[in-house]
């Protein structure tokens, strides 16, 4: 049996999904872009002033054509992430602009290096089976448009996994989507085995902004998975009870399906999420809060509810530091949300609410979800009998380490912690602080690390739609501004 | 031939695999190779590798134990021919265990037993909760090199002082070596009850051993260099 935990009583998801299909007539949603007003009035839907009312039996019948699972692939071409059923997964928390520096304690600007380093760390852990694009770089000379192309850019060059990621501008997802086909040899490639997806997201309450329903059509029709990031503030953006922002949620997550499957019919197409409460004192979105946990997991069950891929933000923290308080959130966090069975995790090596990335805490992190998929596998049966079959062997001798079973079993009986996690007896050497050993952890994983060998023409496709989409911008900004590859990291 | 043979040995061991490793000894002796260098050149090899894998944290204790087991298994089977010929494996140092009165938690200890057997100790294993006096007439009786006295638990560490003070009192110390181990014990502990080891596992138990024994017979040596 596998265990999960359910918060949402049929009932209540009952009345979620209908309060949400009203919101979706009154008030109605906010949609920024003509194109979209267009697609959305040839489906027979009112827009007026900015705002369009659709209607259920609509987004019923888009509900209809999404795929209830899809796959991530790698670059070998092989299945190596499962959207769909209760099936976990976790990749890094993505776009942010801060790194701890584990010397100094202190965060500062992220750059370049940072991201080759995590996303070293990232591929030489199993717990993490896609990338992210983790942080901006700030060192890069890239326009800023293009940030998210640079990020996706020095990705590839390290990594075979799959990706998680996104465009902050319409402009820059089709390099993105042009950097992904080059890697997977065409376009058609790219659809039939997709190697990423993208989030897109929406503006709470209730708003499809220009370039996220841009990027919501464009996906569609390029057939590259989208996962829908609803970010409702519970009390702030978006209605003060849990119920109010899940419903808020299931709202304008159904708003984004409509719109990408009349784009697109049959796109993968994710229920996803990073909703949370609003903190009453400081006003931030505190994501190791155990109601936001709360919201992830009650937006998903809404998600798994109408058959749908889902994903989440959570393993995150709100302590600026690798301490116990990072620990605590981000392992609750971590086991909340496998035993949602959210199919993508998203968050792990976050600091200060989303505003910090340490690779020392995403190595702590991938203990913890290691012991997340530990508890999600359950108590199994295992043989014809569950201990008499070992008693008659030992009879009251004690001697069970000595059993061939023992041996045979305790790797999957036992999550065998990395050398972050201290069990050791107090001994002759001084024992260390989990930072010390996340430290030396992250070294010995970047020591193994070896980069992916890509074909120079791949490579050189690269950087031609890098140096493409960069003078595209220059010429833009009317300045010359060639960003180099990182061949130095 | 025999280098494949001997490698066959030595990953029968590595892999804990008795019933391999016991025909690799009979095949051995069918074919009249010298035992003591199958011990040496083959058994002995895994089970080093073995225990190097545990302290680096690469194999795991039921591992190391299904590999002392092979080991011992193969000795088994090429014992009796060793004393045939009189090239028995010369024990590396006789060691009397036991865990200390009161305590009856033995699976440390008996970890210990079978790793410092497996390596070539001859061990005289006297169980659970034993006496400081019983430790005391069983180290005279075998003339043992070293007594280790094992407690897990805090309140029955006591016991440990209590038998090295026996073993002073009876003037075994300090040509018979006191070790210590236990999951509460420290080496500030061994420090302060005059130990002279402690270690924090099995493995960790077989270097201090064989440590305390080349230090011992350094001593011997030199002893006999400067009387010469």
């Amino acid at each position: 049996m596998r265990p999960r935990i359910e918060l949402l009583a049929p009932e209540l998801i009952g009345r979620i999904l209908c309060e949400a299909f009203e919101l979706l007539m009154n008030p109605g949603v906010r949609v920024g872009s003509a194109p979209v007003v267009q697609l959305l009035r040839s489906a027979a839907v009112e827009v007026n002033d900015g705002v369009a009312r659709v209607p259920e039996p609509l987004v019923r019948s888009c509900l209809a054509s999404v795929p209830r699972d899809f796959y991530l692939y790698n670059r070998q071409g092989e299945k190596a992430v499962h959207y769909g059923g209760d099936d976990v997964h976790f990749d890094p928390g993505s776009c942010c602009v801060q790194m701890l520096d584990p010397d100094t304690l202190e965060a500062r600007p992220s750059e370049t290096r940072d991201l080759v380093r995590l996303v070293q760390v990232t591929e030489m852990l199993p717990q993490f089976a896609a990338q992210s694009t983790a942080v901006v770089c700030s060192d890069s000379n890239a326009p800023s448009a293009i940030g998210d192309l640079y990020r996706l850019f020095v990705v590839l060059q390290h990594s075979d996994k799959p990706v998680v990621t996104g465009s902050f501008s319409a402009a820059g997802l089709q390099g993105m989507i042009d950097l992904l086909a080059a890697d997977s040899g065409s376009r058609d490639n790219l659809r039939k085995k997709p190697r990423a997806v993208f989030d897109v997201c929406p503006s709470p309450p209730l708003n499809w902004s220009e370039f996220g329903s841009h990027n919501l059509l464009d996906l569609a029709r390029a057939g590259v998975p989208a996962q829908i990031v609803s970010m409702p503030l519970a009390g702030g953006t978006a209605p003060v009870t849990l119920a109010g922002s899940v419903t808020q949620h299931a709202a304008e997550t159904l708003a984004g399906i409509t719109l990408h499957q009349l784009a697109g019919p049959g796109s993968p197409v994710v229920w996803g999420g990073a909703p949370a409460i609003f903190d009453m004192r400081t006003g931030g979105a505190p994501m190791g809060a155990v109601e936001t946990a709360m919201l992830n997991m009650a937006c998903a069950e809404i998600g798994k509810h109408l058959g749908l891929p889902t994903h989440g933000y959570l393993v995150a923290t709100d302590s600026k530091f690798v301490d116990a308080q990072a620990g605590a959130e981000s392992a609750r966090s971590a086991m909340l949300g496998a035993l949602t069975g959210i199919n993508m995790i998203s968050g792990a090596g976050m600091l200060e609410s989303l505003a910090c990335h340490s690779v020392e805490k995403l190595v702590i992190d991938a203990e913890s979800i290691a012991s997340a998929y530990r508890l999600v596998r359950g108590v199994e049966m295992r043989g014809e009998t569950l201990a008499t079959a070992m008693f008659a062997q030992t009879g009251l001798s004690g001697e069970f380490l000595k059993l061939k079973e023992t041996r045979a079993l305790f790797r999957q009986e036992q999550h065998l912690p990395s050398p972050v996690i201290d069990r050791s007896a107090r001994g002759t050497e001084p024992p260390s602080d989990v930072f010390t050993r996340a430290r030396a952890r992250v070294d010995e994983l970047v020591s193994m690390y070896r980069k992916p060998s890509l074909s120079e023409h791949v490579l050189r496709k690269f950087q031609s739609i890098v140096d493409r989409e960069t003078e595209r911008e220059a010429d833009k900004a009317g300045v010359a501004s060639p960003i180099p590859g990182t061949e130095k990291f | 031939m025999s280098d494949q043979l001997f490698q066959a040995m030595r990953q029968s061991i590595i892999d804990g695999a008795s019933d391999t490793a016991t025909e690799l000894a009979q095949e051995a002796l069918a074919s009249g190779v010298d035992p003591l260098e199958a011990v040496n050149q083959g058994f002995a090899a895994g089970i080093t590798f073995a225990g190097d894998q545990f302290g680096c944290g690469q194999m795991f204790l039921p591992d190391l134990l299904a590999s002392a087991e092979a080991m011992k298994a193969a000795i088994n089977i090429l014992e009796p021919e060793m004393l045939k010929r009189g090239s028995q494996r010369k024990a590396l140092g006789k060691i009397v265990l036991g865990t200390a009165r009161g305590d009856i938690h033995d699976i440390g200890k008996n970890l210990v037993a079978t790793i410092l057997s497996a390596s070539g100790f001859q061990i005289f294993d006297l169980g659970t909760s034993v006496t400081p006096e019983q430790f005391v007439a069983k180290a005279k009786e075998v003339d043992a090199d070293i007594v280790g006295i094992s407690a897990l638990l805090t309140t029955t560490m006591a016991g440990q002082r209590a038998v090295i003070e026996a073993l002073d009192r009876n003037g075994l110390r300090p040509r018979v070596k006191a070790i210590i181990g236990g999951a509460a014990v420290t080496q500030k502990w061994a420090a302060e009850i005059g130990a002279d080891g402690y270690s924090r596992n099995a493995i960790d138990a077989l270097e201090l051993a064989k440590n305390l024994m080349n230090k011992m017979m350094n001593k011997v040596m030199n002893k006999g260099t400067a009387q010469a």
